[in-house]
């Protein structure tokens, strides 16, 4: 229940940090993000806050879209996104999020596209094992079976089988913040995220469920 | 902060290469200040920051002494270790390099990541003369069979 901030993935790097361990990252381009409408329960029954981000030409979007940006006076942006929040009465229409709304320690999640594999195999979406490669055996990345016979008689649903595997919206949780780069609105987040360099991907600070480890 | 440790029978090689660098520095200082950078220039600009340039140049074959930080019960030291290079890894910040020397009868390779502040120096003592870039066939081999010929056209 936070505001987040949308960016793009730059790509993976490592840095080192003061005791001289390498420390591989993602690099991040983070923001800046227009406020471009703040939900309210009166209005619209629940409270949010919708973010834009990804400057284009006016061009490259539709009148709705520029109609939308229009009532806030922002610029024509690419990519809208919905931050539920407890009270959205702190936020402004046309106000700048950017990455030093975050700080280096901080524990962020990070939702984004995973990269599309296309139509997979068992092996590869399921982790199934594979069949003996030799010794007269043609079974090499078959399935095995799928069920029992006449009784029932089908397949029962949920079974796991090949098919399309990425490309689905993931989120990588508890990810760390090593350093925030405040000139240019990067930030440099421990370990791998979502998609290939140039997905966008949200991030927000860290849900953490269940009690505090004190 | 790495520490910088200067070769000076080295000067020429190394301040090529620092004058590349500053080179690549002032280029990203320049698009920094002259609108958008890819996404590639941002992740080389932020390796530049720690790539170091007083490395000398080194070659596979070569016998070095590497200095390596070590903590010990909150006090930092130097520790060196000795040996040949048998492969190298070109990558950037990532650039590695492999050392073998035999210890009590046992051979030992360690990977030392060269732009790492743990790796306080790197002294060349030897040029060996190596006619391939991966010497993984000296770890079949003991005794004086292991030895490499030493080359003298390049500096130390």
């Amino acid at each position: 229940m936070s505001v987040g901030i949308l960016g793009t993935k730059l790509g993976m790097t490592q840095v080192f940090d003061e005791t001289g361990k390498a420390i591989p990252v993602t690099v991040v381009q983070a923001g800046p993000c227009t406020i471009t409408q703040i939900k309210t329960t009166k209005t619209d029954g629940y409270t949010a806050i919708q973010v834009g981000y990804g400057q284009v030409s006016a061009k490259a979007l539709n009148k709705p879209e520029l109609g939308h940006l229009a009532k806030t006076e922002s610029p024509p942006l690419r990519h809208l996104h919905e931050y539920r929040v407890e009270d959205s009465s702190s936020f402004e229409l046309g106000q700048q999020l950017k990455a030093d709304a975050f700080e280096a320690g901080q524990i962020i999640d990070v939702t984004g596209t995973s990269i599309g594999r296309g139509f997979a195999g068992y092996q590869k979406r399921h982790n199934f094992k594979r069949g003996p490669m030799a010794h007269g055996s043609k079974n090499h990345r078959l399935p095995g079976s799928t069920g029992a016979g006449t009784t029932p008689g089908r397949v029962y649903p949920g079974k796991r089988m090949a098919g399309r595997l990425g490309g689905t919206q993931v989120t990588t949780r508890k990810l760390t913040v090593v350093r925030v780069d405040v000139d240019r609105n990067l930030l440099l987040i421990r370990g791998a995220v979502p998609g290939k360099p140039g997905a966008l991907i949200s991030i927000t600070p860290a849900k953490l469920v269940g009690r505090a480890k004190v | 902060m790495p520490v910088s440790v200067k070769f000076g029978c080295f000067s020429l090689d190394s301040r090529a290469i620092v004058g590349l660098q500053s080179g690549i520095a002032s280029f990203f200082e320049f698009k920094r200040r002259h609108g958008k950078m890819n996404a590639q220039e941002i992740i080389n600009s932020i390796e530049l920051e720690q790539l170091k340039t007083d490395l000398p140049t080194i070659f596979v074959g070569d016998t070095v002494r590497v200095g390596i930080v070590i903590q010990e019960g909150g006090k930092e030291r130097v520790q060196p270790y000795e040996g040949t290079i048998i492969a190298m890894r070109n990558g950037g910040i990532n650039e590695t390099i492999t050392v073998r020397r035999i210890f009590q009868g046992v051979g030992v390779e360690r990977v030392f990541l060269l732009h790492s502040p743990r790796v306080a120096s790197i002294k060349v003592l030897r040029r060996g003369k190596a006619r391939r870039a991966k010497l993984y066939y000296l770890r079949d081999r003991i005794g004086k069979a292991t030895r490499l010929k030493q080359r003298f056209d390049r500096p130390l």
